[in-house]
């Protein structure tokens, strides 16, 4: 089944200088393979178009479920040069929930918010 | 049983809300409260306001709010406060203290002040690179405000043997004053990489205060936790090992669950298999997490790599100003009428020659956020705020911005909403620049005071 991210995992973005980290943390371990597999720093980037002019660094922690992604160039110049409303980037998080990804129709179980 | 020590959050930003820091003091059984108060232009800013307003101490302009509130508290129970709310004037904050200390009636409590860590006289005599793009530092000479050096835990540390009930600090790496108690408590070597692994990665989830106890999580349908309106700040109770358990004070909103702990374990962190501090690198992919029972994590097996030689400086110049406002639009055709009302701002800046680095105009509810990154079938908004924004090297080119939006009140387009009277719609802009200097060059500085 196709699905957006946010049913598959949580995220939290951070600043450093023009820097943003977004943490990807799958709502379960059953789930994290078909995240790792599917969301690449290639594919991340991509889907930040236009706001990450940078490279797209991955860090899978495979032990705890977890992905951090380091994205250059992100936060418009650095938080106190940046034009963007939100310029600490707090809320760029939110946007990979958007995100699609195949899951296996069994694992449904293990989604969140399929009402 | 083995020993155990109780440390608290106080605060994770200036900003930050002070009835949980006195709910910790009071309730929190603490052997430390600890204070997290700076962000990255904290010292600058103050810099910039201490030229322009003589009245102006130098420390975190809440002191006396924190201080009040969790003093009392902190006395009784023999808890000792580790804060970084001195900012560019620790002894004057420690003075400040001291004399709160004495209006409680308080004589004879030790306080310390951590000084040492501002640079700006030599930081181009120690550094020849900025970190971010190359370039020499020396090309920051003529718009320099501030350089400071993150300091370690290890002031701190002597500090505290020196008996300080209270220590307040300039600028130091923000996991090392949470990590400082550990090192002093349990007598760990600075050099002890393993132990100072573990240590700063709890100091790191302590470091964000509510961020790892329910703040900045809740997302309604999805992550929900009890009572986002009541957070409590969170509390590591610390083994001799460094291993420790993240909980907070019984009654708050909020959890601390297995999800708070891994979205802040990695908040801000880059490569999580060396994250650089004063302290030491640590690694946190060997970390090992466990829900221990109702708002308890048990976070164990953090490692850590021996520190660097360096040392981090943040170079903080004046790099101009920005101009930004907005106005607004509602209801059937909101989102053409906001696309002329851009496109006559556009044109507007020509007329008036708006010199810019940087003119961003956005549809705050559409796409203000994430930019090119936001949806294109997404459906049109019921109302929009057409909010710009522009970067400039003057006041008075950044002053155009607000000048125009102003002429849009009466010479611009039906239905247009605006807001008057409005604030100051210019910024100053410090750009934060980093770089590396060398260890030994850097002395912190320790004084005392008693009330």
């Amino acid at each position: 089944m196709r699905v957006k991210l946010q049913h598959v995992a949580h995220a939290r973005s951070g600043d450093k200088g023009d820097t943003a980290n977004i943490v990807v943390v799958a709502y379960a371990p059953e789930l994290y393979p078909f995240l790792k597999e599917q969301l690449t720093a290639e594919r991340l980037k991509t889907f930040y178009q236009g706001v990450i002019t940078g490279e797209v660094e991955r860090y899978p922690i495979d032990g705890l479920a977890v992905m951090n992604f380091v994205a250059h160039g992100a936060l418009g110049g650095g938080v106190s040069r940046s034009l963007c409303l939100d310029n600490y980037g707090k809320a760029l998080s939110a946007a990979i929930l958007g995100f699609e990804l195949e899951i296996p129709d069994a694992l449904r179980s293990h989604l969140r918010g399929m009402a | 049983m083995a020993r155990v020590i109780r440390i608290g959050s106080g605060s994770a930003w200036w900003g930050d809300r002070v009835e949980p820091a006195a709910l910790n003091a009071e309730r929190g059984d603490l052997d430390y409260l600890c204070f997290e108060t700076m962000a990255e232009a904290t010292v600058s800013a103050a810099q910039v306001r201490a030229r322009r307003d003589p009245t102006f101490p130098g420390y975190d302009t809440y002191l006396d709010d924190r201080m009040k509130a969790v003093l009392p508290a902190c006395l009784r129970r023999g808890t000792r406060i580790v804060s970084n709310q001195g900012w560019i004037n620790p002894e004057g904050a420690a003075a400040r203290i001291a004399h709160l200390l004495r209006d409680l009636g308080r004589r004879g409590v030790k306080v310390a002040a951590v000084g040492g860590s501002i640079i700006t006289d030599r930081v181009l005599e120690l550094t020849d690179t900025i970190m971010e793009n190359g370039q020499p530092t020396a090309t920051l000479a003529p718009t320099l405000i501030s350089a400071e050096a993150y300091l370690g835990a290890e002031p701190i540390v002597e500090a505290l043997k020196a008996g300080a009930r209270i220590v307040v600090t300039g600028r130091v790496a923000d996991p090392s004053i949470f990590m400082a108690p550990m090192m002093y408590e349990f007598g760990w070597d600075p050099l002890d990489h393993r132990r100072l692994g573990q240590g700063n990665g709890i100091g790191h989830l302590l470091e964000c205060g509510a961020q790892v106890t329910g703040g900045y999580f809740s997302d309604p349908g999805f992550k929900d936790v009890p009572e986002p309106w009541n957070f409590g700040f969170p509390i590591a109770e610390v083994e001799e090992d460094g291993s420790a358990v993240i909980t907070k004070v019984s009654g708050t909103g909020g959890a601390v669950d297995l999800m708070t702990v891994k979205e802040q374990l990695l908040y801000e962190v880059h490569d999580p298999g060396n994250y650089i501090t004063p302290d030491v690198v640590v690694d946190f992919t060997t970390t090992r997490l466990e829900q221990v029972g109702p708002d308890r994590v048990r976070v164990a097996n953090i490692s850590g790599k021996p520190r660097t030689p360096t040392l981090k400086v943040s170079i903080s110049c004046a790099e101009g100003f920005i101009g930004e406002d907005m106005f607004f639009y509602a209801g059937p055709g909101a989102l053409r009428r906001a696309q002329l009302a851009k496109r006559i701002l556009e044109e507007r800046f020509k007329i008036v020659n708006l010199r810019a680095e940087e003119v961003r105009i956005d549809f705050l509810g559409m796409n203000a956020i994430h930019g090119g990154a936001t949806p294109k079938d997404w459906p049109e908004p019921y109302e929009i705020a057409v909010r710009v924004a522009a970067r400039t090297r003057t006041r008075e080119e950044a002053i155009k911005v607000g000048r125009e939006v102003d002429g849009m009140a009466v010479s611009g387009i039906a239905h247009t909403g605006k807001r008057v009277p409005h604030q100051d719609r210019t910024r100053e802009i410090i750009g934060v620049w980093s770089a590396l200097v060398p260890r030994d060059r850097i002395k912190p500085t320790i004084t005392y005071l008693e009330s």
